[in-house]
């Protein structure tokens, strides 16, 4: 099939950026969508022209490295998807497909589709980790965890980091990602004794990074390829106000 | 937020319980504003309870807006560069669109409806009839666009409040476990359609006569 590209190019943090728009013909249904745009890349490299910069890694879905926003869906319409499982049977021929960067002022554009997630490894530094004593793995049954509680840290640990939440929020907010991470951490018995703290803190860095304020809107948790629950937000903010209580 | 939101809540309820005095009859619905002027007299003076009741709801209201003007500065903030494609609600939550623009058109309701129950300067009746004469005259057949006004702010009232109280819920952290959660989603959408009808039936009885 026969694409028509709209895809936003940006050199470097400096330039103000555009919007350009790119044919790519003979795509197969079969492609992934990062595929599809290395077709386009090859085919620019050899015309002499700039390559489309896109952030890509495992392209199995689990990394987190990839992520645009396609058609004004971060990650695109298919739910529970990354970009890279993201495939071209999806699309019609003829289609017309806008590719954006996700759009925040704490996620500053780095070249064309490729934007800068450290805010996220900054909030994770401020809390999003357990004090213990090195050494040899304990004995798996010294410390047990109710099934419940560790299929709720399980689902929440499942965040990969991609940063569609905030793409996708209205507001800009980076509160799912950052209750998955305390939700993961605050639900196993090795979480507890920083409990409040890591909420405290990890809540503060979120806003001292840019991010907006959440509204409840939900746009994060439909766009998530991890189908992270929107309960985490939740137990975030019951943390963070028993938190900010004392 | 959620904490000023609630309150308001609790007015919204006590004010559409007494509204359905209007039913019992003229006696009963006068009586019951001459009492809420009168509780706890003579050892209280007289309006104490509404004055206690207006000096929170100013507050909540004005703390409430002031919450939503900086959330919606924030986002502004956060987002300085617009997305070229219109953004897809993912999310299926209609009432969630409405709670910015529906808030503007309550507050202009609420402006309007003190003027006309409260004060009386746009009420046929003025400030001077008792409160049933009030009622009746400002939803007469010939003065429908009041009515149609009051319903279409009411129905702003209940998607706010669709969206506002379970957003409450989750703001205050206690939607932490899917099973609650669904609980107090059905609350919010129960709540907010009791108090859509209990608010909507006055006005509709009165347009049609069944009030008289």
């Amino acid at each position: 099939m026969n694409l028509t590209l709209k895809i936003w190019r940006q050199n470097g943090s400096s330039d103000k950026g555009r919007m350009v728009t790119y044919r790519v013909e003979d795509v197969s249904p079969d492609m992934s969508f990062l595929e599809m745009l290395d077709v386009l890349n090859e085919r620019l490299i050899l015309e002499g022209d700039d390559p489309v910069a896109f952030d890509h890694d495992c392209r199995e879905g689990i990394c987190g490295m990839c992520g645009m926003v396609i058609n004004g869906v971060a990650h695109g319409e298919q739910k529970l998807t990354t970009t890279c499982q993201l495939h071209m049977r999806h699309f019609k021929d003829g289609d017309v497909i806008t590719i954006e960067p996700w759009r925040a002022a704490a996620f500053p554009v780095v070249k064309d589709l490729v934007v800068d997630r450290s805010a996220f490894d900054r909030i994770i530094q401020a809390g999003g980790f357990i004090s213990v004593p090195a050494g040899s793995a304990p004995e798996a049954h010294s410390v047990p965890v109710p099934k419940a509680d560790a299929d709720a840290a399980f689902d929440a640990a499942t965040c990969i980091g991609c940063g569609a939440c905030v793409a996708a929020c209205p507001n800009g907010s980076a509160s799912l990602f950052t209750a998955a991470k305390i939700t993961h951490l605050s639900l196993l018995p090795q979480g507890q004794p920083e409990r409040e703290s890591r909420a405290r803190a990890m809540v503060e860095q979120m806003d001292a990074e840019g991010f907006g304020g959440c509204t409840n809107t939900g746009e994060c948790t439909a766009v998530c390829p991890k189908g992270i629950p929107f309960d985490t937000i939740a137990q975030m903010n019951a943390d963070y106000l028993k938190a900010a209580s004392k | 937020m959620a904490v000023t939101g609630a309150a308001l809540v609790l007015f919204l309820i006590g004010h559409m319980l007494g509204n359905l005095k209007i039913f019992l009859g003229a006696d009963s619905f006068n009586h019951y504003a001459d009492w809420l002027r009168t509780v706890g007299s003579p050892a209280l003076p007289n309006r104490t309870l509404l004055t206690i009741t207006e000096i929170v709801l100013v507050v909540c209201v004005v703390l409430h807006m002031w919450a939503a003007v900086s959330l919606a500065r924030r986002a502004a903030k956060a987002r300085p560069v617009k997305y070229a494609a219109k953004r897809k609600s993912q999310a299926n939550g209609y009432a969630t669109h409405t709670m910015r623009y529906g808030g503007v058109i309550i507050v202009l309701f609420v402006i309007w409806h003190l003027l006309d129950m409260t004060f009386g300067t746009v009420n046929p009746k003025g400030g001077d009839a008792t409160p049933y004469d009030r009622m009746i005259a400002g939803f007469q057949p010939d003065r429908w666009w009041v009515a149609l006004f009051y319903l279409v702010a009411m129905a702003m009232v209940g998607l706010h409040l669709r969206h506002g109280l379970w957003s409450a819920f989750q703001s205050l952290g206690l939607t932490r476990r899917p099973r609650v959660r669904s609980t107090l989603q059905t609350t919010a959408v129960a709540v907010s359609a009791v108090l859509v009808l209990g608010f909507v039936s006055a006005p509709v009885c009165i347009l049609i006569g069944v009030v008289k």
